[in-house]
């Protein structure tokens, strides 16, 4: 007798041998986790203070001491690398739960409440009809001094840029999930929910959630690499973090004034950058392919 | 089809009208105050006085409709006076820019050429790379050209352009030393070496948007032809005896240009975004380096008019996207 395995372990199972498949998004995969690691606990390991200050050893290169050199006022790269990071990784994480926040929860109420779904979604519509880029540049601007005065410069800016990245950036969330609810609500298995009295938040926890979270998850692994590319821009620009505040986009930022004489200075951060958005996109990727059932196999 | 077009112009209108809304409240609920910046001496009256000089001793709904008369009103008329050499708007007030103390419009319309000319180009540069890219790697799926395409598209929309473009400065301009770094508007195309000059200062940030561009629409060409190569049609297409080359460039392309068209009418408007970062980073003055100026010298005027007309844009072009559609596919039907 062939016993039939539990549905939702070989599922997952699937998904995970067609992940395995994919190359790219296991390197990528690999990649990100590294980077998590290299923010989180290489400061443990690599111990130089990335404030410490020593102009006697300004502009150096690589050496045993500084691997990545340091910078035009002796602050060791390697380290401030890894503190720029650790910001920079944040706002990507925050904001993009913030956006699947917003996101799912206005994707899931316009799917399943048939009222809602108009208004909604021309607010979806609305939002991506504005300018985002100029407008969380203005924001920045009007809002950074007050929430610099309320919460300190470091924890301001970070609530600010968070708040505005995840703001702007749930519209395709939403609207994925918008039509992934949709299906999923004609389905038998909620209407059988329904006819037997479920009520409509435990349809929507034990039987929508669960089968709209593939399309969550592609978009998580989206958001966070458009949060850190937007940081990054924003930081570039100049209305980011603190210039004292290390983060990827400020280092190449601050570097950017050296470009001549010291162009490896450019490249860390930049690589830094470019390398985690790109582990992560191909993680989302891969993602894509290995939770679309139709895409299995091939 | 002109039903449609009309009904979507007028949905347009009252969006428009929000959106210009939300940019007035935000920049009028904004706390902090235009004259905050100026010196303590200033006497308190005086300081109301230039505060009222402003527009800003009215109530809020007033202030609202003069700006919208002002934008939609005097401005159009003021530049068509300018360009037609009549006199239509008589002295009707302009938008005045709080730094420059000169109409905003007439700043835009300056910088206006060289954010048209780099953008533009870079645009039309990328589809060109992007659509034959994207049709090769399909048909020829796995083969190592599409491999090697899918690689660079990923590496082309990961990589931010404030990060490839300085990577090009260091390349061709510190090491190589082919191509300047900085952008000189005042230069004038007059002969041929002239020519050459603006070709070579135009390259490296029309070759930074462009890859950016290719590589997003490059991703959609070869999904969207895909998508149509295992289609029936193809296939009593080849039946008939049509020489390959015949299917791939009538057949499939014809079929599978509709959404590419959509996605590249809908990335027209983010691209002027976009180039906020790119003209920062090669110092080409056109209008994303004028927001970013305005921003840092809090001149709100000016950066409502800018963000507005990028507003303005992004609705326009959706709507042309969705006209496009309609042409390009004789399928879809708006009645």
């Amino acid at each position: 007798m062939i016993e039939a395995a539990p549905l939702r372990s070989s599922r997952g199972r699937d998904v995970w041998l067609q992940f395995k498949s994919h190359k790219g998004a296991l390197l990528g995969c690999g990649f990100f986790v590294f980077v998590l690691c290299f923010v989180t606990i290489g400061p443990a390991f690599w111990t130089i203070d990335p404030q410490f200050i020593d102009v006697r050893t300004r502009n150096s290169g690589m050496s045993l001491a500084h691997p990545l050199g340091t910078d035009q006022l002796g602050r060791d790269m390697l380290a401030r690398l890894m503190i720029g990071g650790r910001t920079s990784v944040a706002v990507g994480i925050a904001a993009m739960l913030l956006s699947l926040l917003i996101g799912g929860l206005i994707g899931i109420l316009a799917g399943f409440v048939r009222r809602l779904d108009g208004p909604l979604m021309r607010l979806t519509d609305l939002f991506l009809a504005l300018p985002l880029l100029p407008l969380l540049l203005v924001v920045i601007l009007l809002f950074r001094d007050t929430l610099r005065a309320t919460f300190g410069p470091e924890t301001g800016i970070f609530f600010l840029i968070v708040a505005v990245i995840g703001i702007t950036s749930w519209m395709q969330t939403a609207r994925v999930v918008r039509g992934e609810v949709l299906t999923v609500k004609e389905r038998e298995f909620v209407i059988a929910a329904k006819s037997i009295g479920t009520p409509a938040h435990r349809i929507v926890r034990r039987h929508i959630l669960p089968n709209v979270l593939s399309p969550i998850m592609v978009s998580a692994a989206l958001g966070i690499a458009n949060a850190i590319i937007t940081e990054s821009a924003l930081s570039f620009l100049g209305l980011g973090f603190p210039s004292d505040f290390a983060t990827w986009g400020r280092l190449l930022f601050d570097a950017t004034d050296y470009l001549q004489g010291y162009p490896s200075r450019v490249l860390w951060p930049g690589l830094a950058i470019s390398l985690t958005v790109l582990s992560v996109n191909y993680m989302g990727d891969g993602l894509r392919d290995s939770l679309d059932p139709r895409m299995r196999g091939r | 089809m002109l039903v449609y077009t009309v009904r979507r112009m007028l949905v347009a209108v009252p969006t428009l009208l929000f959106i210009s809304l939300i940019l007035f409240l935000l920049l009028d609920l904004a706390p902090g105050d235009p004259t905050a910046q100026l010196p303590l001496t200033i006497p308190s009256e005086v300081k109301e006085k230039i505060r009222l000089s402003l527009g800003l001793g009215e109530p809020i709904h007033v202030r609202y409709l003069l700006w919208l008369q002002q934008f939609f009103v005097n401005e159009p008329l003021h530049l068509l006076s300018e360009l037609t050499g009549l006199d239509l708007a008589g002295d009707r007030p302009r938008v005045i820019s709080w730094q420059s103390r000169s109409p905003v419009v007439d700043i835009v319309v300056e910088r206006l050429p060289q954010t048209l000319w780099v953008v533009g180009l870079s645009y039309v540069v990328g589809v060109l790379i992007a659509v034959p890219v994207g049709v090769v790697s399909a048909c020829r799926q796995y083969s190592w050209f599409d491999q090697l395409g899918t690689f660079a598209s990923m590496v082309g929309f990961s990589v931010p352009t404030f990060f490839s473009g300085v990577l090009l400065i260091v390349v061709f301009s510190v090491h190589l030393g082919w191509f300047p770094s900085i952008y000189d508007t005042t230069h004038r195309v007059t002969d041929w070496d002239s020519l050459l000059f603006q070709v070579r200062q135009m390259a490296m940030p029309v070759m930074v948007l462009a890859f950016y561009n290719a590589a997003q629409i490059s991703r959609f060409m070869r999904a969207s032809t895909l998508d149509n190569l295992n289609l029936d049609y193809v296939r009593t297409a080849r039946a008939k005896g049509m020489p390959e080359r015949i299917v791939i460039l009538v057949h499939v392309l014809r079929n599978s240009i509709g959404p590419v068209v959509t996605v590249i009418a809908l990335g027209v408007p983010t691209i002027f975004g976009g180039a906020i970062i790119t003209e920062q980073v090669f110092k080409v003055n056109g209008l994303g380096q004028l927001l970013i100026i305005s921003i840092q010298a809090s001149d709100l005027p000016m950066v409502q008019t800018l963000t507005f007309i990028f507003a303005v844009l992004i609705v326009l072009f959706n709507l042309l996207a969705d006209l496009l559609y309609g042409i390009v596919d004789p399928r879809i039907r708006y009645d």
